[in-house]
């Protein structure tokens, strides 16, 4: 294939190891999306819970953007090393170094939609008797989702990207090629070429899915 | 009083960090089925007051009514379902479809399906919407349409109170005039307690049965009739308030049959000449109208009719405006001011029906 690959004996890319693992790729990249998923998913509901309490009590909106902030610079080794203690090498070790690294871009967004919200919408929702929890969940929630879902975009696709490290901890997904294609003694680029490729083809793939579900949830705005 | 609707009792709101108060022990009756409107310059608490009586602002003292209940007695999101609330930026929801925006508040109150979808229908039919804007969204509606839906959805619970928080602000005059008059006769036919905030004047003397004026501090200057506050305005405040034209403002308010409507200088086209000149000399014209029948043909000059001859022997002049039997005195002296003989015509459905001279619109004044 290249002249490297024939001076060290082995080819390149090996497409004979991609078909012989099919199985181990497929399943990998369903731990890969569950993995994603549960980051996301839970990040997002701790970012709409800290939302509500910023909107509720502003100057706490300050110090909470700080926080996780604080927690998006920490390195995820650190992260593990921290949880593994507590958690193990677990789901849940992955699940909360991964939504930590969400919390700042879901809660900007989050704030950023609800306060977009235009306020004679709300005066009227007010004026005409909804309760505050419903006009939360009919109102404010809905109104806010183009905003809340091109944060969900963004939080996936680092998502995708940082859940390759948690290999380190055995949750992987993709990332177990990736790392295992590093500790090979003999160089083997194949497996390191699948994790990666299968991890950016996911993250594209789930960016232009995000986009239909925002486009399919606001009829409203696509017909402006 | 039994059909008292709406009762302030010295109302006042005072915001924290404020010398003087926004409100000032206001009070207000308001009796079921009339338009009241509040006007008065910025600052006199026109909307605070509003806001008050479906509690978006709560008052610091004094105590409110509706329908014979204490507003604090009612948890606030109950109250307002049973008060339409219309502002001036509307605020449709805008994810809902328009029959989803009339039905909001039968929603909240749990109609079943089928009782929202037929009272949705019904308010499209009452307001003059297009049934295809149905399935459309606020953004796709005009201003002046979303105003309308606006009102519908104020009205979907058939709710006896309407707060209308300068509703017709944000359109253009020829859209509000418009509206203006689709919500007068809206209240022919529903005959809702509608209480009304606009800082225009004219909208407050052309929408009100009662209007009351307020001054900065939200106290009352004036709370009467359209014609009792421009015939006897309270206070120098109040009279600068209504402006120097207020005696044409008033013109505004009565309909021509306010004054007697007078057969003035006509004459059969038959006529002799000299049975012309006599009516002429009668109304000391120096022109005559010329009748063929019920039918006003058009007036000639006294200098047009040859002695010995007929009226019918000059070509009538037309007259250039004529007036429906339901203008106003004002627009009757718009007429007046723009014919060449200082009468106003009105032609009714039957043909000729009167005239109206300059002078008994300057009697109607006084």
């Amino acid at each position: 294939m290249s002249v490297l690959a024939q001076s060290t004996g082995t080819p390149f890319f090996r497409w004979d190891w991609v078909t012989s693992h099919t199985d181990d790729i497929w399943a990998a990249t369903v731990e890969h999306l569950q993995l994603t998923g549960l980051a996301v998913g839970s990040g997002l509901v701790v970012a709409i819970g800290l939302a509500v309490v910023s909107r509720r009590w502003r100057p706490l909106y300050g110090p909470l953007t700080a926080a996780s902030g604080l927690l998006y610079t920490i390195p995820s080794l650190a992260a593990f090393a921290l949880l593994v203690p507590l958690f193990g090498f677990t789901r849940i070790t992955a699940t909360i170094a991964l939504a930590s690294y969400t919390l700042l871009i879901l809660l900007r967004n989050t704030v950023a939609g609800l306060d977009a919200v235009p306020a004679e919408v709300r005066e009227a929702a007010v004026g005409m008797g909804y309760t505050p929890v419903r006009q939360f969940f009919e109102v404010e929630l809905p109104l806010a989702l183009p905003v809340i879902v091109a944060g969900v975009r963004i939080a996936t696709v680092t998502v995708v990207g940082l859940v390759t490290v948690t290999a380190l901890i055995g949750m992987g997904g993709l990332g177990a090629f990736i790392l295992n294609g590093i500790r090979r003694s003999i160089a083997f680029p194949t497996e390191i070429i699948v994790g990666t490729v299968a991890s950016v083809l996911l993250a594209a793939i789930l960016d232009l899915i995000l986009l239909g579900v925002e486009r399919s949830l606001t009829p409203w705005a696509a017909r402006r | 009083m039994s059909d008292l609707m709406i009762r302030l009792q010295q109302v006042t709101k005072r915001y924290p960090g404020t010398a003087s108060p926004a409100v000032d022990a206001l009070d207000l009756d308001i009796r079921e089925g009339e338009i009241v409107v509040l006007v008065g310059p910025s600052g006199c608490g026109k909307t605070t007051t509003l806001k008050m009586i479906n509690r978006l602002i709560e008052p610091t003292s004094g105590s409110i009514t509706v329908g014979g209940t204490d507003i604090l007695q009612l948890a606030p999101h109950e109250l307002r379902r049973g008060i339409g609330y219309v502002i001036q930026q509307i605020g449709l929801l805008p994810h809902r479809t328009i029959a989803d925006n009339i039905g909001t508040v039968p929603r909240l109150l749990g109609w079943d399906k089928a009782r929202i979808e037929e009272r949705v229908d019904e308010l499209i039919d009452v307001m003059s919407l297009d049934a295809s804007m149905r399935d459309r969204y606020p953004s796709e509606l005009s201003g002046g349409q979303r105003q309308r839906v606006g009102v519908a959805r104020a009205l979907a619970a058939d709710p006896p109170v309407l707060l209308m928080d300068e509703p017709f602000g944000a359109v253009d005059p020829i859209v509000r005039g418009r509206l203006q008059d689709e919500l007068i006769a809206l209240q022919q036919r529903v005959r809702k307690t509608i209480v009304l905030v606009t800082h225009d004047i004219d909208e407050a003397i052309r929408l009100g049965d009662r209007i009351a004026i307020l001054d900065v501090g939200g106290v009352v200057a004036q709370y009467a009739t359209p014609d009792q506050i421009l015939a006897e305005p309270a206070s120098p405040f109040v009279a600068d308030f209504l402006g120097d034209d207020r005696g044409l403002k008033r013109l505004s308010l009565g309909s021509i049959d306010d004054v007697d409507l007078i057969r003035g200088p006509v004459v059969e086209r038959t006529a002799t000449v000299e049975a012309a000149r006599e009516v002429m000399a009668r109304h000391n014209t120096n022109w005559v109208g010329v009748l063929k029948g019920p039918e006003l043909l058009g007036w000639v000059w006294g200098s047009d009719l040859s002695p010995g001859g007929h009226v019918a022997d000059a070509t009538p002049r037309a007259f250039r405006v004529t007036l429906p039997p339901d203008a106003t005195l004002r627009q009757a002296l718009d007429a007046i001011v723009t014919t060449q003989n200082n009468v106003a015509v009105v032609m009714g459905p039957d043909g000729f029906e009167g005239m109206i001279f300059v002078d008994r619109i300057a009697k109607a004044l006084t």
